[in-house]
């Protein structure tokens, strides 16, 4: 049996960052909205409170805010030629379940991609030649960084993102990023203060010609009030933001910037606990009639809508489209299609950094808390001879030191026994970690598609993971991280320990929850999912948010970027296509 | 259905409590599990005085999952992998066997947040964990099965009663992966997993029963469960006036 | 066998006449205690549903300006609050107002001519609203504050009426009222009525501003402000001598709100006072408790100028005596402020200095100096959470800590937060947190306390 359900104007499949940007925006202009989540209602008091969020068993290791692959997981493998598996256990990224999704347990690190990040393929093959980008299936974007300007705007003024610019409407300004794109505005609060690391690192950074600022935060240096009312706390350096919910109130999250305000409208719903299985279309393929969820006592229900935005993790949007028969599927063999196409990652290497005579108090974090240098990211250097394309922002970050995960030893100390245990004591408080921030490009092996053998609760095909790092990016983590480890050297460390990334990709160690791509968007529906306004080439009233729509990554988290097109893309549904329901992008 | 009163502090009783109490309930359910109340939410997301997801502690007392003899060499390995010496707590010291024991015992032992379904293949190393066992099922083998190798290569003797030496090398080639087991446990696959259960019993907090008296922060220098530090941001090159506390507190809580 | 004769003189008439009388004290006094205690719901969170709607256009018509001036009024009464059950419709009815001797269900006055006030004409409504006494003769029980409604004007109570007939509803009947004899007879409401209740209505003071008139008859009347913050004598009808100092109400301590410095509004300015009532937030503290469902469904709708009205009326109040309290003990300051400092700072920072207008500041606050604690623990022990309000849509909340301190480290740390930064209120003991615990069927701190509280204060000293 399915149940029929009233009619709404939107329904959101998904309610963290964007489903709450989307639920606002659209909201605002008069739209019925309903969003429709997974899992439960999550607040600050209940559920990531003062009183017991400091608890790294619970939350990183046991996973109390992550997606629980028991009940939702995917099959991975690192080329064709190998047997996809499932992934039994949670580690090398950390999707979100429930209100606020992975956006309550991020560490509000908010990044604007650099202008010729947009333009990646011609760029650098104009400046390059064509073969710099051979072997990768990397594309432009179908925006430019000064039509998402605006909309970035939007989302640190959502945040109160704390930060310091460093071009401002053209003009570079001392303190900043020299190489960022231009800001239409300062930063709505101030940068957080440095802690001993990071205030070295810049120094010394700048002693040796590079250009360090504070990392943008959405760790606020002091409280703040958005345009919609919504107040947020200033940051008390606990050290508990990646992997945990802020207890607080000063990390950005969808709890604390826009669903307090969006709850207060009459014309939006949140209906938890229900798992969309599928988006329903007309006869014809063309129009989506809405979706088919299955609440928590198992019944199934019909949600009629006039518009589907698909709000999930990107591993959902994509897995839906498939299920769906939304967008033809991507076939790495034949490389036709286009769904699951171009999956990318993010390449994380680190330099480990040893004193013997510093205290560095590293437990005094902030997820965003770092002195960074963007020297060597995106094409901010002259790539003339090295063999790859792309870089990383190389970061002092001090996001805390929680001890079973950061616990640092120098290489020859070991991983136990008395050497390690001697080393732990003497060196917790005296180390800390460079992160080696690098892009991750497309290449043709790389994607999602539907596994062929394993399937999930509900029986449908779960999602497979095909991807290893290209021997690009490989090459790029090695010189950045060279590149981090000179600094740290010129810090006057007694002992160094660079990580560079290597392939094989592993599922097993924790990297980073930035997967993005499968849903790009794009000039042309042989290229791409979904065009501009992240609206579906096939079937115009679905529109597909999150990073699912880069065509490939940047050096940068991919928050910011997210939000911004999730803001561009409800500009155009509350104008044009409001006016005129229908493609908004000619093919 | 329970008839309880949901401003009741009990988190299992609202679980229970079901579609009963609608819209007003507050699910503390997490992790998309399926039987969790679905509630149509407007007006601002729930919450009730006197509720909140506070974590479960440890139960205190004796073995709750190990055996005697499970528990021996649990006891043993563990005090090679953080032995005892003056810089602080040995493993055992810590409470570490007894960490693992109450996780085995408990959600993590029992696969609360592994896919443990069919079918199974060996896989390669980057695939991670691909066994059908719980953690808990896991050690169990594990343990037998290294215990029987140790038997065998040294006339009938169990774990604990080797010399530092003979354990330290049977771990190294645990953790390399060449000490090959008769049955179906990959000795790499477990060590990994053991240490990383060690890591965990030694720096969690003291309410999950490992970590004694916070003595493995004490020893490293982390302050514990403390919240604010915005004092001392830009207090470069210098101890501070921090004292390590749990989530249920320390000493100077009580009057002295 | 006949029973020997005997003669009765007024003697013997004095026993049982005392008795009786007694007894009907006791009854008087058991609907007095009924009504402050069940006066004010029991706090849930203060969804503002039902504000949509409140919030809902009225039409232009005929009847277009009677009706929004209702709405506006029953805003003013904050009637939504008392007259809406968990889940329901608002202003259906079915809220059940506990009290120890049982439970008194709000009636449905919605439109419908069922169960509703549909029928009722303007009459029986102002007869209601401003005696206590239904259209049927009986008199209402006292939860239902017409001694302050006696004060609501004529024309005022016919648009109320108007409005709640356009409120839609289904018929609902709410469960019987669970009363014990002799509570359940209406009569003993009766007698309550007669002995305690006043027909002032309300008269205007010609020496004082508009303003000062206007804030006097919505705080005294719809308002009715002092049904919780004046304490009450033994039988339940408000000390007007002791007008707004304050009292203890459904475990919460309705604050002090008279020109008093430390515990009342004396260092609240009329803007301040303002701003409180519309977002639920100003420099000194945050709505929560009983006040943020007021704040949410009543204040935060209102007027400014009505706002303002109130904030005149309310700052010419007399400050309540000052108090000369006990000064605490030196362990029980010194234990509360390592509770404190490893517990509290991460919203109150380390001099008490909150996060105005979001974390409310505890030195100075009057919340934490009135002389009865009771909300102090009580936020301590069950969390709390400040009313969203339109402006400040935001609710930050303060989590339990039930489940994490004990009933003497609750006592300690409230103690030095009533002695700290210029602060100074009586100490709390134990026994005061074993009780409140208790009221508020919350369960007692994890039995692990023990070992955990065994981590040394010698700290980190070997890393």
């Amino acid at each position: 049996m399915v149940i029929r359900q009233k009619p709404v104007d939107v329904v959101l499949v998904g309610f963290g960052w964007t489903g709450a940007i989307m639920a606002q925006q659209l909201c605002d202009a008069g739209f019925n909205v309903l969003a429709l989540e997974r899992s439960a209602s999550q607040t600050t008091p209940d559920n990531f409170a003062t009183t017991f969020d400091q608890d790294e068993l619970r939350y990183m290791w046991r996973h109390h805010l992550f997606q629980n692959v028991k009940y939702s997981t995917l099959t991975f493998r690192n080329n064709p030629m190998q047997q996809a598996l499932p992934m039994r256990h949670l580690g090398s990224f950390l999707p979100g379940t429930g209100v606020g999704g992975a956006g309550v347990h991020w560490n509000g690190q908010i990044w604007r991609f650099l202008p010729a990040d947009f333009q990646l393929k011609s760029h650098n093959e104009k400046r390059y030649g064509k073969q710099a980008t051979n072997g990768l299936t990397i594309q432009d974007w179908p925006v430019s960084y000064d039509e998402l300007e605006p909309h970035y705007t939007q989302f640190d003024l959502v945040c109160g993102t704390s930060g310091k610019a460093g071009n401002l409407k053209g003009a570079i300004q001392p303190g900043g990023n020299p190489f960022e794109g231009m800001r239409s505005q300062e930063y709505p609060t101030p940068p957080l203060p440095m802690t001993y690391a990071p205030a070295m690192f810049a120094k010394v950074a700048a002693a040796l010609g590079h250009h360090p600022f504070p990392h943008p935060a959405g760790n606020l240096s002091k409280p703040y009030t958005n345009p919609y009312g919504a107040q947020l706390g200033a940051c008390t350096f606990c050290g508990f933001c990646e992997k945990f919910g802020c207890g607080n109130y000063a990390k950005a999250s969808p709890q604390t910037t826009l669903i307090p305000y969006i709850m207060q409208k009459s014309n939006f719903e949140l209906r938890t606990e229900c798992e969309v299985l599928k988006v329903e279309k007309t006869p014809d393929g063309k129009t989506a009639t809405g979706v088919t969820y299955i609440d928590s006592s198992g019944v199934q229900h019909f949600q009629p809508a006039s518009i589907v935005v698909l709000t999930a993790y990107q591993f959902h949007n994509v897995h839906l489209l498939l299920l769906s028969g939304i967008g033809k599927p991507y076939n790495s063999q034949t490389g036709e299609g286009v769904v699951g196409k171009n999956y990318c990652y993010q390449t994380m290497s680190s330099v480990e950094v040893f004193f013997e005579d510093k205290i560095l108090n590293p437990f005094i974090g902030a997820g965003a808390l770092a002195s960074v240098i963007d020297d060597f990211n995106g094409d901010n250097f002259d790539h003339s001879g090295l063999g790859f394309i792309g870089g990383a922002y190389i970061a002092a970050l001090v996001t805390g030191a929680r001890p079973i995960e950061m616990t640092r030893v120098p290489k020859e100390a070991g991983k136990w026994g008395l050497a390690w245990k001697k080393a732990a004591a003497k060196y917790f408080l005296r180390s800390f970690s460079i992160s080696v921030h690098g892009s991750s490009y497309a290449q043709a092996n790389n994607c999602l598609d539907l596994d062929p053998t394993y399937r999930d609760q509900f029986g449908r095909p779960m999602l497979r993971m095909t991807f290893d790092f290209p021997d690009n990016d490989i090459k790029m983590a090695k010189y950045c991280t060279d590149r981090a480890t000179d600094v740290a050297k010129a810090m006057g460390a007694s002992s160094v320990t660079p990580k560079a990334q290597k392939a094989p990709y592993s599922i097993v160690p924790y990297q980073t929850t930035h997967n993005v791509g499968g849903t790009m968007m794009g000039d042309s529906p042989n290229t791409s999912v979904v065009n501009k306004y992240s609206q579906s080439w096939d079937v115009s009233n679905v529109f597909v948010t999150g990073a699912g729509l880069f065509p490939q990554n940047a050096g940068y988290n991919p928050t910011a970027t997210l939000a911004a097109l999730a803001f561009m893309s409800a500009q155009a549904i509350k104008t044009d296509y409001r006016k005129a329901p229908g493609p908004l992008v000619h093919a | 259905m329970s008839p309880k009163s949901p401003s009741k502090f009990d988190r299992r009783s609202v679980l229970t409590l079901g579609a009963a109490l609608g819209s007003s309930a507050v699910a503390l359910a997490h992790d998309g599990m399926l039987g969790a109340p679905g509630q149509d939410i407007s007006g601002t997301l729930p919450w009730r005085e006197g509720e909140t997801d506070a974590p479960d502690a440890a139960p205190t007392g004796g073995w709750t999952f190990f055996t005697g003899a499970e528990a021996a060499f649990i006891t043993s390995a563990v005090d090679r992998l953080i032995p005892a010496d003056p810089t602080g707590p040995s493993g055992s010291e810590a409470g570490v066997p007894e960490f693992i024991d109450r996780q085995l015992a408990g959600g993590y032992g029992q696969g609360e947040h592994f896919y443990l379904n069919g079918p199974w293949a060996k896989g390669e190393e980057t695939q991670g964990y691909q066994s059908r066992l719980t953690p808990a099922q896991f050690y169990r083998h594990a343990i037998a099965e290294i215990e029987q190798y140790v038997g065998n290569a040294n006339q009938g003797k169990a774990f604990k009663d080797l010399d530092a030496h003979t354990q330290d090398a049977l771990l190294k080639q645990m953790e390399s992966g060449t000490l090959k087991l008769k049955g179906s446990v990959d000795s790499k696959t477990f060590f990994t997993m053991f240490l990383q259960n060690v890591k965990e019993g030694y720096f969690s907090d003291p309410i999950y029963g490992g970590n004694k008296n916070g003595n493995a922060w004490a020893m490293i220098g982390f302050p514990g469960a403390h919240y604010d530090y915005s004092p001392w941001v830009t207090a470069y090159n210098r101890r501070l006036p921090v004292k390590t506390v749990g989530l249920l507190g320390r000493r100077g809580w009580t009057r002295g | 066998m006949s029973a020997p004769g005997r003669t009765y003189t007024a003697k013997h008439w004095i026993g049982p006449g005392i008795i009786a009388v007694l007894l009907l004290l006791a009854v008087i006094a058991l609907i007095s205690w009924l009504w402050s205690a069940a006066h004010q719901p029991k706090i849930v969170e203060p969804t503002p549903a039902p504000l949509a709607l409140l919030d809902r256009q009225i039409p232009d018509g005929p009847n277009a300006v009677l009706l929004r001036r209702g709405r506006y009024l029953v805003i003013a009464g904050d009637c939504v609050s008392c007259h809406t059950r968990e889940g329901g419709k608002p202003f259906n009815g079915g809220l059940g107002l506990n009290t120890p001797f049982g439970t008194i269900y709000s009636p449905d006055i919605t439109g419908n001519t069922q169960t509703g006030i549909g029928g009722s004409n303007n009459d029986q409504f102002f007869s209601a609203l401003h005696d206590g006494v239904a259209a049927d003769g009986t008199h209402l029980y006292p939860a239902f504050p017409y001694p302050h409604f006696n004060k609501v004007s004529r024309a005022d109570s016919d648009a109320i009426l108007a409005y709640l007939k356009t409120v839609p509803g289904s018929p609902y009947t709410p469960p019987p009222n669970a009363l014990p004899f002799p509570l359940n007879l209406r009569l003993s409401a009766a007698g309550w009525h007669m002995l305690f209740f006043h027909d002032h209505g309300f008269s205007p003071d010609p020496q004082k501003s508009a303003a000062w008139n206007r804030g006097a008859y919505l705080v005294e009347g719809l308002g009715h402000c002092s049904a919780c913050h004046t304490p009450k004598n033994t039988f339940g009808a408000e000390e007007h001598s002791q007008a707004f100092r304050g009292a203890k109400l459904d475990n919460w301590f309705a604050p002090d709100l008279t020109g008093n410095p430390q515990a009342g509004l004396g260092k609240w300015t009329a803007a301040e006072i303002v701003e409180f009532l519309k977002t639920g937030r100003n420099v000194h503290t945050d709505a929560a408790g009983s006040m943020a469902e007021v704040v949410a469904y009543s204040t935060s709708q209102m007027s400014d100028a009505d706002l303002n009205a109130i904030a005149t009326y309310l700052k010419t109040i007399p400050p309540s005596p000052a108090t000369n309290p006990k000064a605490p003990d030196a362990n029980a300051m010194q234990a509360g402020g390592a509770v404190y400092f490893d517990s509290c700072t991460a919203c109150h920072h380390d001099r008490g200095q909150g996060s105005p207008r979001l974390f409310p500041p505890l030195a100075g606050s009057a919340v934490a100096q009135q002389n009865d604690a009771t909300s102090l623990i009580h936020f301590i022990l069950a969390g709390g959470r400040a009313a969203p309000t339109p402006t400040r849509p935001s609710a930050p909340s303060m989590p339990s800590f039930a489940w994490k301190l004990t009933d003497q480290e609750i006592a300690d740390v409230a103690t030095y937060v009533r002695n700290s930064w210029g602060n100074k209120a009586s100490p709390v003991t134990a026994r005061q947190v074993v009780g409140l615990r208790k009221a508020l069927k919350l369960h007692k701190s994890l039995p692990q306390k023990d070992r955990a509280a065994q981590i040394d204060d010698g700290g980190h000293s070997r890393g």
